[in-house]
């Protein structure tokens, strides 16, 4: 058979694949926030001397990184209202991304948290820092540093799991693929384009990554 | 019409479960053949080797798992008249994932190694192959075991994506039952507990053998 490929669909829908692409970058962004402040949260409970602190953040990690996305989306979105939480596709989206990205996270701040010299710490508290003032001043920043680049990898997953919140109707860029597609039959050339729009946002998350780890966290380099 | 108990769904779901794991031993049997493939192109001398396998590696690895399904069952379906079914097209977009994250995590593995092992090798006489055989590998694969086994947890949880496209394994099964019964809270549950049962023992294999094989720096 002889198959016209025919892009001009892309043109002209162009309004529906930039609508979508902003959900996508909307429910990244928030979800990657939210998620990262739960990373925080988690690894300070994953380092801490308490024992219940340290064992529910593990029970966590452990139920978000051995079960897949579409459960977590499906559990959230599909079987928390049978408790009375009813969430939008857009809220469900959000807050099931931001729950995996936390997890992933509270172990990778962990390693970096445990990275840090005991000197360090003890140097803080001998001239009067408070525990968490430690935490925040003295660990965190070199934490974080250390392991900028595992934190980024799972950045940019969490961006290519955003595709899966189509499932439950929220219209992100995926979504606007099958709109498309169920209106125009032109799957492999949309689905074809929506691939390469997400590998240029992983570029583009790779590029940025570079400027900020240069402008930010160049000072790592000095103390090693 | 069929009572639904809690054991019953349990049941159905277990059953439904065996496809997740015919599908990630297809997907990982076939990623991992692929990835070796991939993996020798990508430390070549040969540029052009080097820059495909790159492509190759860069778009499995940024583009959405769901959407290479998409491809695979819609896309080569309507262009080229490739009419794959579900598990068809769930083995070739699996197998392409899961080769280039493979074939990433190898080619570190064997990079990791200083170029002296090459040398010593070129030194007493091996060409490539040998080289490779007789000294890099058998270093490298004992790098790579613990992020290979690591990267089956990925795998099996990326299986779950091919209930997207019509392939009935667990996740679909549990979609198909939640709607019927709208128990979804316990059902989502309960393949999620099946998940973990076979994701937690692979992680925490897979942590035991990175601490026994790493290298002492």
């Amino acid at each position: 058979m002889n198959y016209a490929f025919d892009f001009g669909v892309i043109w002209d829908n162009a309004g529906v694949l930039l609508a979508g692409a902003w959900l996508t970058f909307k429910i990244s962004l928030l979800a990657i926030t939210f998620g990262l402040i739960i990373g925080i949260i988690g690894a300070a409970f994953r380092t801490s001397e308490n024992r219940i602190l340290d064992g529910i953040a593990l029970a966590y990690v452990e139920i978000i990184r051995n079960t897949p996305y579409l459960i977590q989306l499906f559990f959230i979105f599909f079987g928390l209202p049978n408790l009375g939480l009813k969430l939008s596709a857009e809220q469900a989206a959000i807050f099931s991304l931001a729950v995996n990205f936390g997890a992933y996270s509270t172990e990778i701040v962990r390693a970096g948290v445990q990275s840090i010299a005991k000197g360090q710490i003890e140097a803080g508290l001998a001239i009067g820092f408070k525990k968490l003032a430690v935490f925040r001043y003295i660990v965190l920043p070199p934490a974080l540093a250390n392991v900028y680049p595992a934190l980024i990898g799972q950045v940019i997953l969490a961006v290519l799991f955003t595709s899966v919140v189509s499932q439950i109707a929220a219209e992100d860029l995926t979504f606007a693929g099958d709109y498309l597609n169920a209106r125009t039959f032109r799957s492999f050339e949309i689905y074809f384009t929506i691939a390469l729009i997400y590998l240029a946002i992983v570029w583009l998350i790779k590029l940025l990554s570079f400027l900020v780890e240069r402008r930010f966290f160049e000072f790592a380099k000095y103390r090693r | 019409m069929d009572e639904f108990t809690v054991s019953r769904i349990f049941i159905n779901l277990l059953i439904a479960a065996k496809w997740t794991v015919i599908l990630s031993l297809i997907a990982f049997i076939g990623g991992g053949i692929v990835g070796a493939a991939i993996t020798l192109m990508r430390i070549s001398s040969n540029k052009w080797l080097r820059g495909i396998s790159w492509a190759y590696i860069e778009f499995f690895q940024g583009t959405p798992l769901l959407l290479q399904l998409f491809l695979a069952f819609f896309g080569l379906s309507v262009a080229f008249g490739i009419n794959l079914s579900p598990l068809q097209a769930a083995t070739l977009a699996l197998t392409g994932f899961t080769s280039a994250f493979l074939a990433d995590i190898w080619r570190g593995s064997i990079e990791a190694l200083p170029q002296g092992q090459w040398e010593a090798g070129s030194a007493i006489g091996f060409g490539y192959f040998k080289q490779l055989q007789l000294i890099i590998l058998p270093q490298a694969v004992r790098l790579s075991v613990a992020p290979t086994v690591g990267f089956l947890v990925q795998v099996i949880k990326g299986t779950s994506l091919a209930s997207i496209i019509g392939f009935t394994e667990l996740s679909r099964a549990a979609t198909q039952i939640n709607n019927v019964t709208l128990q979804s809270l316990l059902i989502f549950s309960l393949a999620g507990v099946i998940y973990f049962l076979l994701c937690y023992p692979l992680s925490t294999w897979s942590q035991h053998l990175e601490r026994k094989l790493s290298y002492k720096t």
